[in-house]
This record gives structure tokens, sequence and C-alpha cells, in this order.
């Protein structure tokens, strides 16, 4: 057996590497700081889609966890008057293995004040580039896409119709009256691989029960929306970028809601991030987005699996 | 039976999916960086071939199937069905013709085969990779002509029809890669 080996060779992880240094140039001419957040933390997100990795403090009293973004740190650096900062780091999330995932990934999440949200998916688009080259950008929001390829409106079809239209694509062993749960379904298994796989499509203004930490707005229609956008691109998902929220008060009533979900599904109940909670009274008005950076690195590739770009996945770690 | 999970979902993990054993052939894990989780699975249903395609919401699961794969003494074949023997218990099972299938071609008997049982019932049956049979009709053999040339088809035991060259005669032993239905070479007796 050569278990023992790395599942990618020498010139993809030499590629991986070349790209990690582009983005560090990139960021270093835009002064943008980069910086290191603990792996280990004592609250993780509350996401209830979103499973922590546990473990025990050092001293062996406590329940730790190993971060599942490092959002919450980031955001006390930015309170605490850090400017624009970028970090590259480790993220764990229980239970995420395929073709596109590894429970241990890395992930590349920055954050920028005094951008907009439109010039932070510019510079997501810079990003992808040092990738892939130059690469076209389209620009579609959520209700655009729903329209086009599903033809239904996320925000006004009925459950039964979102329901009978995932079932006209897919033939599903579940059933659920959770409204989200179908958008996800046909966004990520209807639209996404039917985005145009060339050009790099930003889908935008999600629905505000899908906001976690974006801030929210009503629109001409009096519609809530969540001020945030997702990256597409070679049929997969790049990244997830926010405007972010601010409102301490909101984000407890937010922690509650993914609470009681959790609740309801007999997961874990985190605890809060209580240093968040103190940091969010001075968090400046900020742009924030996460990309997965092995997936980067897959489309510098051009290779389809994650483990083609990264030494050792979780079977060889 | 256990129950899996879709993160245990492995290729040729048997589950119970509408009534009917299946065999997984793929489990794809989609997920948003935000949002649920789906896995989206391929898996061949043992009874009819037929292959589904079903996506699940992360976490679900399915009853195993009580599915093994056993090896297993051909013994004859009464007309109607084929009768195996479990080798260590001596126990026997009978499989019908749908159960046999193609492997009805290969099966000679004290031959080992591996029977997949399914509720402790023949499901289906594998034949060895490689099996040795006696040619029961062909043209007559040409003689000298043991290097390239044609083939001809011939009649074995078994009933198979195998495409063998034109020197082998009736009486001759071959050998069959039963996967492709393939010739292999001569057997000396």
């Amino acid at each position: 057996m050569s278990d023992w080996r790395p599942t990618a060779d020498f010139s993809a992880l030499s590629r991986r590497a070349q790209l990690l240094a582009a983005v560090r140039a990139l960021f270093a001419e835009r002064g943008v700081l980069e910086v290191d957040t603990p792996l280990l933390a004592t609250a993780p997100v509350t996401d209830p889609n979103i499973e922590a990795i546990t473990t025990v403090s050092p001293d062996g009293d406590a329940l730790m966890y190993l971060q599942t973004s490092p959002e919450f740190a980031m955001k006390r650096l930015l309170a605490a008057g850090s400017g624009s900062i970028y970090q590259i780091c480790k993220a764990f999330r229980r239970g995420e293995r395929g073709r596109r995932h590894n429970p241990e990934f890395t992930m590349l999440e920055w954050y920028r004040i005094g951008l907009s949200l439109q010039e932070l998916m510019d510079e997501v688009a810079v990003i992808v580039a040092l990738a892939v080259g130059p690469v076209e950008s389209h620009y579609y929001s959520y209700q655009q896409v729903f329209e086009r390829h599903c033809g239904l409106s996320p925000h006004h079809a009925s459950l039964s119709e979102l329901k009978a239209c995932a079932r006209a694509h897919l033939d599903l062993h579940f059933d659920t009256d959770d409204r989200d749960v179908w958008l996800q379904l046909l966004m990520s298994s209807v639209i996404e691989p039917l985005l145009d796989r060339e050009s790099l499509s930003f889908v935008y203004d999600f629905p505000a029960s899908q906001a976690a930490l974006a801030n929210t707005r009503s629109n001409a229609d009096g519609i809530q929306l969540a001020s945030r956008f997702e990256a597409f691109y070679a049929g997969m998902e790049l990244a997830n970028g926010y405007d972010e929220l601010r409102d301490a008060n909101e984000l407890v009533r937010r922690i509650r809601d993914d609470h009681a979900r959790r609740a309801e599904n007999n997961q874990i109940l985190p605890p809060i991030d209580r240093h968040l909670l103190k940091a969010m009274a001075t968090l400046p008005e900020c742009v924030g987005v996460a990309m997965g950076f092995d997936r980067l690195a897959m489309l510098a590739c051009d290779v389809e699996r994650i483990d083609e770009v990264i030494a050792f996945p979780l079977e060889r770690a | 039976m256990a129950n899996y999970s879709t993160n245990e979902f492995r290729n040729g993990l048997k589950v119970m999916l509408d009534g009917e054993p299946c065999s997984i052939l793929d489990n794809e894990f989609v997920k948003p960086g935000k949002g649920q989780a789906f896995n989206r699975v391929r898996l061949r249903n043992l009874n009819s071939g037929r292959v589904w395609e079903r996506t699940f919401k992360s976490g679900e699961s399915l009853e195993g199937a009580d599915v093994i794969d056993q090896s297993m003494e051909y013994l004859y074949n009464d007309g109607e069905f084929y009768h195996f023997m479990d080798p260590e218990s001596f126990e026997q099972f009978q499989a019908d013709l749908k159960a046999v299938g193609d492997a009805s071609n290969w099966l000679k008997e004290q031959d080992v085969c591996t029977v997949t049982l399914y509720n402790g019932a023949p499901l289906s049956v594998t034949p060895p990779n490689f099996v040795e049979l006696e040619i029961v009709e062909t043209d007559p053999g040409v003689k000298g002509d043991t290097a390239q040339g044609g083939t001809k088809p011939a009649y074995l035991s078994t009933g198979a029809v195998v495409k063998v060259p034109l020197f082998l005669s009736v009486g001759e032993v071959i050998k069959v890669d039963t996967r492709t239905g393939e010739y292999q070479n001569r057997v000396k007796s």
C-alpha cells in the first residue's frame, strides 16, 4: 500500500504554493494586513448547518472547538481597530467529506473597511484571476437565477411550488416544510450546475431567512433581503461575501434562532461567543468574504477533486 | 439490521431503499458554504439491476440490507432450480434462473461461485472469473493452425458459445474468462 504518499502531485503543490504567494502579494500591495487567529476556540459559529469538531481545553476542564471559520476572531480584531485584514488558515467542519470537501480545509477570509459589496465582488474577481487568468464577471440577483433556471420566484413561490420544482428535477428521499432547505436544494443541485462555467457568476440579494451574519434590508416591493453574495465558477461555489451585521441585539436574536433550530434537530448547543458580543459595539462598517482556498487551487490546477491539491486528506491524515 | 447514515455510505454498502435491497455505487456530498448539506447517491437495485439516483438530506439514514456474499459450491440443476452448497456448513440453497441469470452459462458442477444472499435466499450468482469447460460441438479442428488466424464458434458443456481458434476440436477443454466470455487457452488433460 502507498497510503503514506501524498494524494496531490508536486506540480499541483507547487502551483498551490505560487497561488498562496500571489494572494499575499496582492493583499500586501493593497494594504490589507495579514493576521492569524486561534484555531482552538471556546465558541464556534452557531449556524445549524455547520458542525464543529470538539476537543478538550489544555487543562482538561472544558470543551473547546476547532474553529469552523475565523470570522468571530477577525471581527474582534476589526472592532479593536485593525483596519482591513485577511487571513489564510485551516478551518474544520465535522462530516464534510467529498469530491470538493475535506473536514480540514484552507480558508481565505478577508474584511475590508471602506469598500462596498460591489467593490468586494470586484476584488474576489481579481483573486480568482490569480488562479485562472482574466475572467469575465456576471451579476445576478437570487431572484433572477431562480426565475431563469427554475421558472419561479424564490420570494413568492409557495412551499408546494418549491417542492414540485425540486421533485421535477430530482428523485428525493426526504420531505420538509423548511422553505430554505428547498431553496438551498434548488440552488445547489439545479441552478449551480447551470451557471456559465467559463465566467465568474455572482449571485446577490439572498432571502433574509438566509442572512447568516449579513445586514438585511427591504427592497422596493417590501421583500426582506440579505446583503450578501456567493461567487461561482466552473460549476463550483467559491466564496461567500457579506455586508457585515453590526447590531449586537440582532446578532443575539440570530444566535437564538440558530439554537432553536439546533434544539429541534437534537444538535449540540454551542456556547455564545461573549468576546464577540462585547466587540460588536465598536465593529466598524465593513464587508467580508470567505473563499475556499483549496477550490481556488483546484481551478489553478484544473482538477476536479480536492484530494488533488492537498497533500494528505482525511483518510491519510 | 444496522442503520447507516449518509456519511457512512460507501461504495458497495448494501442498504434497503423503497423496500428493495440496493448496493451503493456512488455518493456525492453537496454542501453550500451556507446552508443544508445533501448527498446525491447512485444505487443499484439488486433485484432489478436498475440504477437509481436519489438525493438525501445529509445525516439521514437507511436500514442496512441483509445481503451477504458467500462462496458456495455449485451442485446441479434439477431443470427448474440451480442448487448450491455452503462448503462450511453443508447447508444447501436453491436459486431460480432469475437469480442465476447469465451465470448459468458458466456453472460447472463442483465449481465454487459467489452466491449473494438476501434475507438468506440467493439473489444473484457470480461465477469464478475463470472456468474450464469442455467443447461439445464445433467445426472439425484444422491441424497445424495453432498460431494466428481465424476463430470459430464452439458450444461448451454448459451451453455457452465461445469463439475459439480453428485448431480446437470437440472433447477438448478450454479456459474461459467469465467476465468477458473470451477464450483464454487450451487446458491439457
